[in-house]
């Protein structure tokens, strides 16, 4: 499994992974949000909380046919599934990269960017802290979707919408978490859950891509 | 291990395309499958690999024995020949990829992507993969495609060596590959009688 990550990060950063498609849709957001909106700081530092959630959470969605589609038509995603590792550890794996390659270096990004949006100071902490907690639900929550339309030609729209509703929850206590972290009010509630969900994701997911996997290839 | 297939049954797209296939491959042993295009050998194959769950039948002691090779060779065009090599080899718990190197001439494109290979270099390095696998069963579907005359005696000498280290290859191929010791099972008499398969399971 060691290798299988190694391998997926390796290919990710030599030419044509993608590494950095996530990251650059994330800049370009958040570069080109204050042009629309005008020169309005104290506008822009309220919606900033939510701006960097919605822009971190179109850039996961990005990268996601990548995770299978690849392995897929190379024919590596068969012999992966006849080699000794067990499925649902593979699609973890699987999910694991996508998170280091796509999710963490939007989390590390977003205070840089959180400048150009003028997001208030005491934003700053949570905004990082809800992206850590929250990013990785949206990568295991993606990689189920590709699982589902690995195969399927063009399967990226079928895939988006498939995602996207199951993405709400993650987003709204996400920005809920870094909204109230701005105002300076409790975010206990909002964290909670949005760490719930990221464990309960974590912890099912990988059986249902894993299941659904298992009949795409057949 | 005896690798033995009972009254196996296939279905591709639905429709069933063969029934009654019974055959045994025990180590030392090869099989080759012959028969036209659309008869299902590798529908079969996939079946014997755990890939595609038969309609009726059983498939016994194909469970982590098995080494399969598709008709695409499943190379990342951006790693080096050793890296995907090691790569297999690490997935099965193994580290020595220079026998399979050496085996299949690729010591010299080693360190060359397998992007920039030819496609019967490419396939030679697919072909390598099984030898790092370390499994008993090699399941092979179109071995020879693309490769010249030397590439072929090459894989034939690699599947001798395997054989006598005991282990076992089912094979689908149209090509004679010199290996006298092989059965021959043509699947044309084993082909279905027209009927679509049963809807019980709707999209499982």
């Amino acid at each position: 499994m060691k290798a299988l990550l190694t391998r997926d990060l390796m290919l990710a950063i030599r030419a044509g992974g993608g590494f950095g498609l996530g990251l650059s849709f994330f800049l370009i957001v958040t570069v080109l949000v204050p042009f629309g909106v005008g020169p309005q700081t104290e506008l822009l530092s309220r919606i900033a909380p939510g701006v960097l959630w919605i822009g971190a959470l179109l850039a996961c969605l990005l990268s996601l046919d990548r995770i299978f589609a690849l392995d897929w038509e190379d024919g590596s995603l068969d012999l992966l599934a006849t080699a000794p590792l067990p499925m649902e550890g593979i699609v973890s794996v699987k999910a694991l990269a996508h998170w280091i390659t796509t999710g963490l270096p939007l989390v590390l990004a977003a205070p840089v960017l959180g400048v150009l949006l003028s997001l208030p100071i005491p934003a700053y902490q949570w905004v990082v802290i809800s992206l850590a907690v929250g990013t990785p639900a949206l990568s295991v929550i993606g990689t189920f979707g590709a699982a589902l339309t690995v195969g399927i030609k063009r399967g990226g729209l079928l895939m988006s919408l498939l995602v996207l509703p199951l993405y709400v929850p993650t987003l709204i206590f996400g920005a809920e978490v870094a909204r109230r972290g701005a105002e300076g009010l409790t975010v206990q509630a909002p964290l909670l859950l949005l760490a719930g969900i990221s464990f309960g994701v974590i912890a099912l997911l990988p059986f249902a891509s894993a299941a659904v996997l298992r009949i795409n290839l057949r | 291990m005896v690798l033995s297939v009972r009254d196996l049954a296939v279905t591709r797209g639905g429709l069933a395309i063969l029934e009654g296939v019974s055959f045994d491959l025990s180590p030392g042993e090869a099989l080759v499958l012959r028969g036209p295009n659309g008869v299902g050998k590798t529908t079969l194959l996939r079946s014997v690999a755990g890939l595609q769950p038969p309609e009726t039948g059983t498939v016994t002691g194909a469970e982590d024995q098995i080494a399969y090779a598709a008709h695409s060779d499943g190379l990342k065009a951006m790693l080096s020949v050793t890296e995907n090599l090691k790569f297999w080899a690490s997935v099965f718990g193994l580290s020595d990829i220079e026998p399979a190197l050496v085996a299949f001439d690729l010591t010299d494109l080693r360190n060359r992507m397998a992007g920039t290979l030819s496609a019967g270099q490419k396939r030679r390095l697919g072909l390598a993969r099984l030898m790092v696998t370390g499994r008993p069963i090699w399941i092979l579907d179109e071995p020879t495609v693309s490769l010249d005359v030397t590439s072929v005696a090459l894989f034939a000498d690699a599947v001798r060596m395997h054989l006598k280290g005991g282990g076992s290859a089912l094979m689908a191929t149209h090509i004679d590959l010199g290996l006298t010791e092989a059965r021959v099972l043509d699947l044309t008499p084993f082909k279905a009688a027209p009927r679509t398969r049963q809807m019980d399971e709707a999209f499982l």
